[in-house]
């Protein structure tokens, strides 16, 4: 059946008004979200995942935008018909749009992770730490950040939890194992030298916490008991903010800490510094 | 069946064995709860919105949760745990879930009543109790609970840890348990109902999607939801008995060493997503069912691809089961793991797209009347097609890195339980209104309510996903120490205004429902000229629903503008010589 004048209702306001919603939608969505992006990029692997999110946001951008002004145009139609114009497709037609839609979902989803996705990930997950890595210790409790570098040996020394003290010796370090004599414990600032591999050891004292930097792309939870590692390269100096991204008691929103990327230079000195402070 | 004798007030309305008084009970139930939980959700907006400001009447009201009127951040993350574990559990699960549920399954399969009516009061009067418990832990030492609805430990294991991980958890913990129980109990009924209780001629392939999508919900539910029980009771253990399933050796805790040994809080984290994820699905997939009956009513034609619905759904509830795992990405299991979980997630997507665009070639062709039910209806779609756009990111491991536990998540989420399934029940009770109540809702004001629920629901939800980017992290009582998200505090205060828009816009939902139960237009047992069994007999239904036969089913839900006659649609009870038989 095809439509034929005497099959259109008169024009009434309220189906453009629903088609109108539905179809700004899809445009002002995509035009909003064509200005919004992450915080700027201050990491290497981190370059991969903004190429997933960009693949992400563009293949699912024209998905939204299609399917809304589908709607819109639907509903505009399918409000001026006194009469249906098609009932039912063809078995096969269905099945063959199924099939369809299953291609291009599993070209689109599983592709771009098995494209890009998943390369990224391999690619971080499995990064061992070069000799030239810089490695220190972020420890999370309620809350705030311990930050320990291990000192000239490089190796952390001992660590006991009945010299924990939240005022003098949050991490509890036992200062009479040789090895910890030139650790260097520190409260929420992390200095790291930009364009060098960071190896950063996470552990907790009480809840989980979530070692998130957002300008680096990285994000670890740490859970008590576990001690995850992750490694990555800032490539960009300037101080970046972290925060906790694992809900973790009243104060959760108030853990926060500073990730300073500096020079080499300005690496070593910042650790003098710190070291004639302990 | 002999109504001889009257059973008296109590036992016909609240002892009732009857399942339209169940479903009706939840739904009311349900409604009193999703107001609480609403109530909750604009304490939180408050507090984003204007996260500095002092609020002398609040400190009235709530002297504890409003010391000298600024909000304590302890209540705002119980009151953040109790918005999320009321609307999930105690609105959508009670509501859509158990309320629907109960109300339609029954009518639309053709029998009088569920296969077990004294187990459906049961598991009625269970619900009721779970959620009186869970209210009764505002009031308690400490607080509500204030892990999170997902109750995460040690946070939630630990007493000491927050004050909400008092008396406050442990009431949680008990009323999850018993939440769970009634769900197990209506699960089951739900299931014997649709396999046994079909009347003659309801084949499986003729069961209206609603059917299916209950049927698919109701097994999730029981296979998925008794490891949370087994879960729940380990951590009132761990919590009260000293054991450590959850908990590892070395915890220092406000300074006090901790003597636990051996567990692991990640072995929660899998126990919880476990139940968690399936029971996404349990909320949706009715929210899903329901719009793909709706639609075909107001576009006068039969739904696309009724079959491949059917598969979409099962396939759905299957991978459902083996995705749990997405939601733990950074948690620190091992990376091989969360490859795994990748690949899985984004195979649920095609089921799911099936799904939705054959909801949207719906639309194509009919005959539309965009009455109430119809907009909610396409809002669900809307926000189905959205909120799937959204779990491609979070689906995809890579990006959740950058994603999870911001405010994309919430975005994401309140598009698909808080939003399809919201849209998808006030669609539901615009449509099936007039059958229970035999009155029927004011249209007028049902699309003052769309316009005020649709449009700034939308906004607020879409701006989070993009809040989210940005690094906003979830959970967080205030942002303003942050600098990188220094631009995020004007958006914040602007979907914190158009959430009072949003709930503005419910008073005129809860009026036109008070005012309509009593003074609405009287309906007719089929007003909305549709074909499933419900509608071919009076409104509201009697007791024992279709009298002394049961009807006879000739054909499928969808005959709307039936082949080769001049007539509108065929109900189901139409014979072969009424209309042509499509299915
Ligand atoms: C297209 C299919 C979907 C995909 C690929 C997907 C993916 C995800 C992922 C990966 C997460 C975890 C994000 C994170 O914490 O980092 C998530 C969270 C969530 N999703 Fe979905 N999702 C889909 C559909 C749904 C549906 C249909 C619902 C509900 C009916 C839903 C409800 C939720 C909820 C409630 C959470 C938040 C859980 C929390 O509190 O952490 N999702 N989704
Ligand atoms: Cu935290
Ligand atoms: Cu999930």
């Amino acid at each position: 059946m095809s439509e034929t004048r005497d099959t259109r209702l008169p024009f009434s306001l309220e189906p453009v008004l629903v088609g109108l919603l539905f179809g700004s939608i899809g445009l002002f969505g995509v035009i909003y979200g064509i200005g919004e992006w992450a915080p700027e990029l201050a990491s290497r692997h981190g370059a991969g995942i903004d190429t997933m999110m960009t693949y992400l946001m563009v293949t699912t951008g024209a998905m939204f935008l299609t399917g809304h002004l589908a709607m819109a145009l639907f509903i505009w139609q399918g409000s001026r018909r006194t009469r249906i114009s098609h009932r039912l497709a063809s078995p096969r037609f269905e099945k063959r749009l199924s099939i369809a839609l299953g291609v291009l979902m599993a070209v689109v989803a599983e592709g771009g992770v098995v494209a890009i996705g998943l390369p990224v990930w391999n690619e971080y997950f499995m990064a061992e730490a070069p000799p030239d890595a810089v490695t220190v210790e972020v420890v999370g409790q309620q809350f705030f950040w311990s930050v320990r570098y291990p000192g000239a040996d490089g190796e952390f020394g001992a660590t006991d939890i009945q010299l924990m003290d939240d005022v003098v010796n949050p991490i509890g370090l036992d200062r009479s194992d040789p090895v910890a004599v030139d650790d260097i414990v520190w409260l929420n600032e992390i200095y790291v030298p930009v364009n060098r591999p960071v190896r950063v050891v996470l552990r907790s004292k009480d809840m989980i916490h979530s070692f998130f930097l957002p300008h680096l792309r990285v994000k670890q939870d740490v859970i008590p008991g576990m001690v995850p590692e992750v490694v990555f390269v800032p490539t960009r100096e300037g101080t970046f903010e972290l925060a906790c991204a694992e809900l973790c008691g009243l104060g959760h929103y108030r853990m926060q800490g500073f990730f300073h990327v500096v020079s080499d230079a300005e690496f070593t000195s910042q650790l003098e510094r710190l070291a004639s402070e302990q | 069946m002999s109504e001889a004798h009257d059973p008296g007030f109590v036992r016909r309305y609240i002892f009732s064995t009857d399942h339209k008084i169940i479903g009706i009970q939840y739904i009311l139930t349900g409604l009193v709860m999703g107001l609480v939980g609403g109530l909750l959700a604009v304490l939180i907006r408050i507090q984003l919105g204007w996260p500095t400001a002092q609020w002398e009447l609040l400190e009235t009201l709530m002297p504890r949760g409003y010391p000298s009127g600024f909000m304590a951040p302890e209540f705002y993350i119980s009151v953040v745990t109790m918005h999320g574990t009321i609307m999930v559990f105690f609105f959508i699960s009670y509501v859509l879930v158990s309320g629907f549920g109960n109300y339609l399954v029954p009518l639309q399969v053709g029998a009088k009543d569920m296969a077990y009516p004294l187990l459906n009061m049961l598991s009625y009067w269970f619900a009721l109790l779970s959620a009186v418990v869970m209210m009764a832990s505002f009031l308690v030492e400490g607080g509500a609970a204030a892990a999170g609805w997902t109750a995460y430990p040690p946070l939630s294991a630990i007493a000491s840890a927050v004050p909400g991980s008092g008396l406050g958890q442990s009431i949680w913990l008990v009323s999850m348990a018993i939440f769970i129980a009634s769900f197990t109990m209506s699960g089951l009924n739900v299931v014997a109902t649709i396999f046994t209780m079909r009347a003659p001629g309801m084949t499986m392939m003729r069961l209206p999607l609603t059917i299916w999508s209950y049927f698919i919900a109701a097994i999730l539910g029981l296979l998925a939801f008794p490891p949370l029980t087994a879960a729940a009771v380990l951590l009132l253990f761990d919590r009260h008995l000293g054991t450590s399933f959850f908990l590892p050796s070395g915890l220092v805790v406000a300074g006090q060493p901790l003597s636990f040994q051996g567990g692991s809080p990640l072995l929660w984290q899998h126990l919880f997503w476990f139940l968690g994820h399936p029971e996404v699905y349990v909320l949706i997939l009715p929210a899903l069912g329901i719009v793909g009956d709706v639609v075909p009513a107001f576009t006068r034609k039969p739904v696309f691809g009724y079959r491949l619905n059917v598969y979409s759904l099962i396939a759905v509830g299957v991978l459902s089961m083996v995705v749990w795992g997405h939601h733990m990405f950074v948690s620190g299991m091992s990376p091989f793991t969360g490859e795994y979980f990748t690949l899985a997630t984004m195979l649920i997507t095609i089921p799911m797209t099936v799904y939705g665009v054959n909801l949207v070639a719906s639309l194509f062709g009919g005959r539309m009347r965009l009455a109430t039910p119809m907009l909610f209806s396409l809002a669900a779609v809307a926000l189905f097609g959205s909120g799937g756009f959204g779990g491609l990111f979070l689906g995809n491991a890579t990006a959740d890195m950058q994603l999870h536990d911001t405010y994309f998540v919430v975005g994401h989420f309140h598009f698909m339980i808080g939003g399809v399934t919201l849209m998808g029940t006030f669609a539901a009770l615009y449509f099936w209104f007039p059958k229970m109540f035999g009155r029927s809702m004011h249209e007028g004001f049902g699309k003052l309510h769309f316009w005020g629920t649709f449009a700034p629901f939308f906004m607020v939800f879409f701006g989070q996903h993009f809040l989210g980017l940005q690094g906003m992290p979830r959970r967080y009582y205030a942002f303003n120490t942050y600098e990188y998200l220094e631009g995020t505090a004007g958006q914040n205060t602007m979907l914190s205004v158009i959430v009072m828009v949003l709930v503005a816009a419910q008073f005129v939902f809860m009026v036109n429902f008070l005012w309509s139960l009593f003074k609405g237009q009287p309906a007719e047992a089929n007003p909305w000229a549709a074909t499933t069994l419900e509608w071919t007999v009076a409104s509201p239904p009697p007791h024992g629903n279709f009298g002394d036969t049961l009807p006879a089913v000739h054909r499928w839900a969808y005959e709307y503008s039936p082949e080769s006659t001049g007539e509108d649609f065929a109900p189901q009870t139409a014979g072969p010589n009424d209309a042509p038989i499509t299915a």
